[in-house]
């Protein structure tokens, strides 16, 4: 393998790895947030108790997404040096607002909640959850405004032998990165919601504190109704801006070799890239693909044979990664309304088999979420900057094919085993279960 | 022209105060094993800097996203030509990271052990890699037009090393003078011993690498165009004695302070050498990394300047309220029965 593709499998380690923490984080900490709001306002113990253990969990999940995030700031520089030199100018400038303007009050303000219980007030240590809870979602804001700038490079031109940045407004307001911040950061808290749906779960089946989880049950599947119906909204909105600004990852994620008006979808079908065309095709749905891209049921969708074969990215796995990510969003959606109405119903204590079902789902919205990013990150292929500057040409020329080697496998080995202890010490948290509840004279002395 | 110059001392001032904030911390941590002699202790020093490092390395990624949004070409070039010594302190960083937040998650003496192990090694290899790194710096990378000639093993030079040896011996002190404003007891008597003892050391230290600097680098060369500079380094050198006549009258606050001034001013000698240089070549000036030849547009350079006057402040402000909630010592009976500490 040569250092591109080597680089571009680190990347894919690393970045993928990372992604496994941050939704977790992004979407917990508004539930835990939200938690002790309640105990604030109601004074009730056990919101308190609700806070501190799914907080405790989302700080061991917290830790190794700090730790993996340095290197994502490092290897653009590291690995991609060309297209940190072409982009910089432009791309640079929302990693480092990024830090200024998100990640200090991120990383600043979770010490105060994690070391602050007996140290400030109640009202600021609620403060401080909140602004942990904004300012994470903040800097997922200017990362995917980075990231929609390589999907849809707006704002710039090129002079100097680069990209210069010339319209820092366009940037923050390109609809790419706009809608992508949408659809990542509501996919985001998928995970967060099967989290708590899961591990509730488990402590149902076996009776321990049930009102407890009965209540961070309910929290997390009225948030899930919520939060479920907005990946479905954005992420409609999110195909019809990939239509407008990156035709060519629009038809490979329905494998859409021809330029046809009144397209349709195939529900099954089988990619062919090398006679370009599908080798399987069935159950036909007339009009699909032109109305989801263009709300028009006769609109024009532009297919592969219409791009030079140098400017298509693969197929196959844009194609089969989006097929199934929708197949699991729609489970997912499924999942919260039944979860939802026994809720509603007051029988979820009953429902054994669901509640089984809901421990396995734990790991669906976690594979839906790196589906997405597999369609958004290989379907800008054969582009760094999608119609800029070509990945084969953003990678350092000083590295070698042994650097990379040894870096890609202490990666892979170092995030191997951080990762599988990280995996353990959640399961093992999750099983303990919640601290004590303090008889009732005891909080009062302890708050004095 | 002068928004580069704005950047330049910007860049600065993110490293220096990385620096002093981080350089407590991986004293601190490098000293763990030495000054704790139980695990109550241990989890004691842990939770000095618990409610604080990560907030601390934040200053590292900012002067990293500084350096990528001000000077491109400098972060590109720096980055993948110190592949191999980023990679190793990427990995000590983030083991080192990960370490405080899991050691306490179980109760088994050779977990707590290999963690133990892996916050010194978390510790003690940034801080000697970045005195390498910026070692090599100062004495210029063999870069030419033709790329970068240099190699891992040719970054551990003596002067390299030296410089690594500096960094090193600065923040064991800075970290032990943390300490010992940040416990009780006999750890604190324990970290003010250490401080003692490592004085000398340190100076010596400081005495050759100042001297090794005038032959292995040009980072004088500013200073004798300019004498009114020296002022930089004769306040570095006098924060450094201050810091041992603070610890002889036991005021261990003001030794700390002292020491975070000498690592601000030990940074600013070193940047106000190598100005207008961010990365200086060792075999063709011309193919130095400047300010002036790396920088971003003056567009680029406006908008960040804006965003860098408007944040750095209020960055200031709360990160000074949280080392003010978090001021009192620690100590065990305080780790022992909160749940939620490190």
């Amino acid at each position: 393998m040569d250092v591109v593709t080597l680089s571009r499998l680190q990347f894919a380690v690393t970045s993928m790895f990372h992604f496994i923490f941050v939704p977790l984080t992004l979407g917990l900490v508004l539930l835990v947030a939200w938690m002790e709001t309640r105990y604030v306002l109601s004074g009730n113990e056990m919101y308190k108790r609700m806070a501190r253990f799914w907080g405790k969990l989302f700080l061991i999940n917290f830790a190794l997404g700090i730790v993996t995030g340095i290197t994502m700031e490092f290897q653009f520089g590291m690995n991609w040096a060309e297209y940190s030199r072409y982009v910089g100018d432009i791309f640079g400038a929302p990693l480092a607002i990024e830090a200024t303007v998100a990640f200090f009050l991120e990383s600043v303000f979770i010490g105060i909640w994690a070391f602050g219980w007996d140290k400030v007030s109640k009202k600021v240590h609620l403060l401080s959850i909140w602004v942990v809870a904004i300012a994470s979602n903040l800097s997922a804001l200017w990362i995917l405004l980075a990231n929609g700038w390589m999907q849809n490079p707006v704002g710039y031109v090129l002079r100097n032998g680069r990209a210069e940045m010339v319209d820092f407004g366009a940037m923050l307001t390109n609809p790419y990165g706009v809608w992508k911040f949408y659809h990542t950061i509501v996919s985001s808290y998928t995970v967060a919601v099967f989290f708590v749906l899961g591990v509730s779960a488990w402590h149902l089946l076996r009776n321990s504190n049930p009102e407890f989880f009965r209540a961070s049950f309910r929290m997390a599947s009225y948030f899930g109704v919520v939060v479920i119906l907005l990946v479905l909204f954005t992420g409609d909105y999110q195909a019809e801006v990939v239509a407008r600004y990156q035709p060519t990852k629009l038809a490979a994620m329905e494998s859409q070799w021809e330029t046809a008006s009144n397209v349709g979808i195939h529900l099954l079908a089988w990619p062919d890239s090398e006679n370009e065309r599908n080798a399987i095709e069935a159950a036909y749905v007339p009009g699909v693909l032109s109305y989801l891209a263009y709300r028009d049921v006769n609109a024009e969708i532009k297919g592969l044979k219409d791009f030079p074969k140098e400017d298509r990215p693969p197929v196959l796995p844009v194609f089969l990664s989006f097929r199934a990510m929708i197949g699991l969003g729609t489970f997912m959606a499924f999942a919260i309304f039944v979860s939802t109405f026994f809720v509603w119903r007051g029988t979820l204590d009953k429902q054994r088999l669901w509640l089984r079902l809901l421990i396995y789902a734990i790991p669906v919205p976690y594979i839906a979420n790196q589906l997405g990013w597999l369609v958004a990150e290989i379907g800008r292929q054969p582009w760094i900057v999608y119609g800029v500057l070509r990945t084969s040409d953003g990678v350092s020329q000083s590295i070698s094919v042994s650097q990379v080697v040894v870096s890609l496998a202490g990666f892979t080995l170092l995030y191997g085993g951080l990762g599988i202890i990280d995996i353990y010490l959640l399961v093992k948290f999750s099983r303990k279960g919640p601290e004590e509840a303090q008889p009732a004279a005891q909080p009062i002395l302890k708050e004095a | 022209m002068e928004l580069q110059i704005t950047w330049f001392v910007l860049w600065g001032v993110l490293w220096a105060v990385y620096f002093m904030l981080d350089g407590f911390v991986l004293g601190a941590g490098m000293l763990m094993n030495v000054i704790a002699r139980n695990d109550a202790e241990k989890r004691v020093v842990i939770n000095t800097f618990g409610p604080v490092w990560d907030g601390n390395e934040v200053w590292l990624i900012t002067a990293g996203g500084a350096t990528f949004a001000a000077f491109p070409t400098t972060y590109a070039l720096m980055f993948s030509y110190l592949y191999s010594a980023l990679l190793i302190l990427l990995f000590a960083l983030i083991v080192r990271g990960v370490s405080f937040e899991f050691r306490g998650k179980m109760d088994n003496l050779g977990w707590k052990k290999g963690w133990d192990m892996a916050i010194l090694l978390g510790s003690l290899l940034p801080a000697l890699l970045f005195g390498v790194a910026f070692g090599n710096i100062f004495a210029g990378l063999p870069m030419d037009a033709a790329g970068y000639h240099g190699s891992l093993i040719g970054l551990l030079n003596p002067y390299g090393l030296l410089t690594g040896l500096l960094f090193v011996g600065l923040f064991l002190q800075h970290g032990a003078l943390y300490l010992s404003v940040k416990t009780t007891d006999e750890l604190k008597e324990r970290a003010e011993g250490i401080a003692k003892k490592l004085w000398p050391a340190l100076l010596v230290i400081a005495v050759v690498f100042l001297a090794a600097t005038a032959a292995a680098t040009s980072l004088y060369d500013n200073y004798f165009a300019r004498p009114e500079l020296w002022a930089v380094p004769l306040l570095a050198a006098l924060e450094l004695i201050v810091v041992r006549i603070m610890v002889g009258r036991g005021k261990l606050l003001k030794a700390f302070a002292a020491s975070c001034a000498t690592i601000l001013l030990v940074v600013a000698t070193a940047i106000v050498g190598l100005f207008p240089n961010l990365i200086p070549s060792s075999l063709d000036p011309a193919a130095s990394l400047t300010i002036f030849n790396s920088s971003s547009s003056q567009y680029t350079l406006t908008i960040m300047t804006v965003v860098a006057l408007v944040m750095v402040p209020i960055i200031i402000a709360y990160k000074i309220w949280t080392y003010r909630i978090f001021r009192a010592p620690v100590t065990v009976e305080e780790v022992t029965a909160d749940d939620h500490a490190y």
